[in-house]
């Protein structure tokens, strides 16, 4: 069905053609930060703001978090002031995960039809997964033998389409079902956190506690290694989530690691 | 739906940790939550308090109202108590009359006060066979994390007794507090894969087989118990949480103290 | 009864274009999405965001945005007279229009097919309850990461021994001549909330919405000041690793 759309609808999409025009351009940011390439690095302003705060009025671009009104930028989110590349973004310090294509995610199922399964990405939309994006071939009506609900599987966000409806896959090399281990959920913003610069937290963590650890990108993390030592990761993640003093964040967390895996029944391992 | 259930590798996890003798949040067996209990939290209560059970948070307060008693007890005063699940507390909570859980809820707490006679009902008549006083105890739950029933009772008895019974405002006479005879305490615990566990948490209930609610009073006598979910225990496992009630029901009584 | 003695002074001290003392504390709770807590002079006000999340029941799901829902509710104790547990008219005409109010401000065109639930509870009630919860739930939206235009201040103005006044108390209310709620945004200057009962010339409506103006923008900092100070640690040194959001996926 086509609908005429109207000056406050087009607004929406200019707006979220600006936010996909601004995630690009972070990302190429961001593969240029990765090689090291200092030079372009705008210094990083670390200004917390609230919706309706003023970002920029004349610049720069509007970008995630931000909308436009009468020429000038305001945040449309709680979160951190940044600027990259010509463009004014606001990085979350909360909110829904909101799925894009190609993300990594760890899901629950939570309903099962005969061709189909419903998986909960930890966002508003539960998302689909067709028996034709399994690694399996899986007859009509037989889908509880291969995922029963309440169990978790690693996919990736397949496509996601204008009205937001999502699909999920399980068809690349590496997703499956997850059996094991521990599950925990932390708000998706503060998945950057956990895994740090260059990956620096999340591998310290697995040096320690010797355990397997998928951060899925909807903030569902799966942990799997000795019992003590999932207990002892999951504390450490929890640490970076809450957050306090962050100024110390990794030597504190650190400080944990070390005091418990010396301390703990693993000692004897190192 | 998609909302209540549990993933079965956190199932799994709950049950690994208990055949080592250990729960996810690290507390023993017999171990409460961290509590804090802060009275006096609404003054257009005669009497309230916000009960924090880990980050179960709920809050009870007492109204007192002067009105007819029932005709079997024509010299008592009457306890009402009512429980609200309100949506604002959980993602499973839905707006709308009490259910059967917070049915369940109110009837198990006001079953442990009026069954202890924690409140001297026969001071709370003002004219036999025409009008007493009723106590409404009224429960909100705000943050549920498991374990309402011993955050709830615990709030109903700390916000009782704290109750001024507002006897000016309806020309009877005098302000009093509300004549209390004892400090009944609630201990609830689960059923797991036969170890009992003390003070469950929302995750733990639900993998949780029994719940059992032992409402001790000061002697150590029992006053009221439920049985809840579907599960069942054993007659020493029953043994084993009443004996704990009675131990862990004294530490409670002194934070009211 | 006289509300306003001859210094110009209310019963509780404060002058007539003073606000309450108020207090807003973001993210009070730990199962909501957001959350916010206000004390306003004798008001206690909680409020909790629950969503965006999948709307139910189906057949309310907008396919074009989300549906902006709202239950304002007075807890059994929080006035003198016990007041029964449920819905009532007067509770249900307030949940509708502060949900208008709040509706106006969200993206909801980013999510559609989904509900956003605010709950508000008064705790305590001293006149203006509508006020500080509407108050209350922008900032648990905001604490949600809902994507909004702005926050919503509201304060209601009245009119009390013949004069205008800022923020009624209940006594005020109970023997005021006029009460006049509202919810402004202050940047832009409009109107997203308007009530009024009572008997007030077009003078003194003037008179009170100025008054109102200035008050929502005081509240307005309140606001800013609370979102801000729950994340105050987070200025430090989360940015850098913020900005790595790309390698989600480790094992």
């Amino acid at each position: 069905m086509w609908k005429r759309r109207s000056s406050s609808e087009l607004q929406v999409i200019d707006h979220y053609q600006n936010r996909m025009k601004a995630r690009h351009e972070n990302m190429k940011e961001g593969e240029r930060d990765f090689n090291k390439d200092k030079e372009s690095l705008v210094k990083p302003v670390r200004e917390i703001v609230v919706p309706g705060d003023l970002l920029d009025s004349g610049k720069l671009k509007p970008g995630d978090g931000t909308y436009l009104s009468n020429g000038k930028i305001y945040a449309s989110q709680l979160g951190i002031k940044s600027i990259k590349s010509n463009f004014v973004n606001v990085i979350p310090l909360g909110g829904p995960y909101i799925p894009s294509p190609g993300d990594s995610v760890i899901g629950k199922i939570v309903d099962i039809g005969p061709s189909n399964w419903l998986v909960d990405i930890n966002s508003p939309y539960p998302a689909p997964l067709h028996v034709t994006e399994v690694p399996w071939k899986v007859e009509f009506g037989d889908t509880a033998r291969y995922l029963n609900i309440g169990d978790t599987i690693l996919a990736k966000v397949l496509l996601v389409d204008e009205t937001k409806r999502v699909q999920v896959t399980m068809k690349e090399q590496g997703l499956r079902k997850l059996q094991g281990g521990q599950i925990i959920d932390i708000s998706h913003s503060k998945v950057p956190r956990v895994i740090g610069k260059g990956g620096s937290m999340i591998q310290m963590i697995k040096s320690y506690t010797n355990c397997r650890i998928f951060v899925g990108q909807n903030g569902r993390i799966w942990l799997d290694g000795d019992i003590e030592n999932i207990v002892y990761a999951i504390r450490a993640i929890k640490m970076i989530e809450e957050g306090a003093q962050t100024l110390r964040l990794t030597e504190r967390v650190k400080e944990y690691l070390e005091s418990m895996t010396r301390s703990g029944l693993n000692g004897k391992q190192q | 739906m998609a909302r209540s259930v549990m993933s079965e590798i956190k199932k799994d996890h709950i049950h690994r940790l208990l055949a080592r003798g250990k729960r996810v949040d690290g507390r023993n067996w017999d171990e409460f939550r961290e509590i804090t209990i802060q009275t006096n939290f609404t003054e257009t209560a005669e009497g309230s308090a916000r009960v924090k059970l880990g980050n179960t948070d709920v809050l009870v307060g007492v109204k007192m109202e002067t009105g007819i008693p029932f005709p079997d007890t024509p010299d008592k005063g009457v306890l009402a108590t009512n429980a609200e699940l309100i949506p604002l507390a959980s993602p499973t909570f839905e707006p709308g009359p009490p259910d059967e859980n917070a049915i369940e809820l109110a009837r198990v707490v006001d079953r442990g006060i009026r069954e202890s006679e924690m409140i001297d009902l026969d001071a709370l008549c003002i004219v036999p066979n025409e009008e007493v006083w009723i106590c409404f105890v009224d429960i909100y739950v705000l943050d549920y994390d498991g374990n309402l029933f011993d955050a709830s009772f615990l709030g109903a008895v700390a916000a009782l007794k704290s109750t001024i019974v507002p006897a000016s405002r309806y020309g009877k006479g005098e302000d009093f507090k509300l004549p209390i005879r004892c400090l009944p305490m609630s201990v609830t615990a689960v059923q797991i894969e036969n170890s009992i566990l003390v003070d469950p948490t929302l995750d733990e209930e639900k993998v949780a087989a029994a719940r059992l609610t032992v409402t001790t009073d000061e002697n150590g006598d029992i006053r009221a118990m439920q049985k809840g979910l579907k599960g069942s225990l054993t007659v020493d496992q029953i043994k084993k949480i009443i004996e704990t009630s009675q131990r862990l029901g004294k530490e409670l009584r002194k934070l009211v103290g | 009864m006289r509300l306003i003695d001859e210094n110009g002074l209310r019963i509780d001290g404060r002058k007539v274009d003073e606000l309450r003392p108020i207090r807003i504390e973001a993210g009070v709770l730990k199962r909501a999405d957001g959350s916010a807590y206000v004390e306003w002079g004798k008001n206690k006000v909680i409020a909790a965001v629950y969503g965006p999340r999948e709307c139910h029941p189906r057949h309310l799901q907008d396919p074009s945005k989300a549906l902006v829902q709202c239950r304002y509710n007075m807890i059994a104790f929080s006035v003198m007279e016990r007041k029964r547990p449920g819905p009532d008219r007067r509770s249900v005409e307030i949940s509708k229009i502060i949900a208008e109010a709040l509706e106006y401000v969200i993206f909801t065109e980013y999510f559609p097919r989904t509900s956003i639930d605010v709950y508000i509870e008064i705790l305590q009630a001293n006149a203006g309850t509508r006020c500080a919860g509407l108050t209350a739930a922008s900032v648990a939206l905001a604490d949600a990461g809902v994507p909004m235009k702005d926050l919503v201040p509201a304060v209601a103005v009245g009119k009390v021994d013949n004069q205008v006044v800022l923020d009624l108390t209940k006594e005020e209310d109970n023997h005021g001549q006029a009460d006049l709620p509202m919810a402004i945004i202050p940047r832009t200057g409009e109107v997203l909330l308007m009530q009024m009962d009572g008997h007030m010339t077009v003078e003194e409506f003037n008179k009170a919405i100025d008054l109102g103006y200035k008050a929502c923008e005081k509240i307005y900092q309140l606001q800013k000041d609370a979102l801000r100070r729950r994340y105050a640690v987070e200025e430090i040194e989360t940015f850098e690793e913020a900005q790595h959001p790309q390698t989600a996926m480790e094992e």
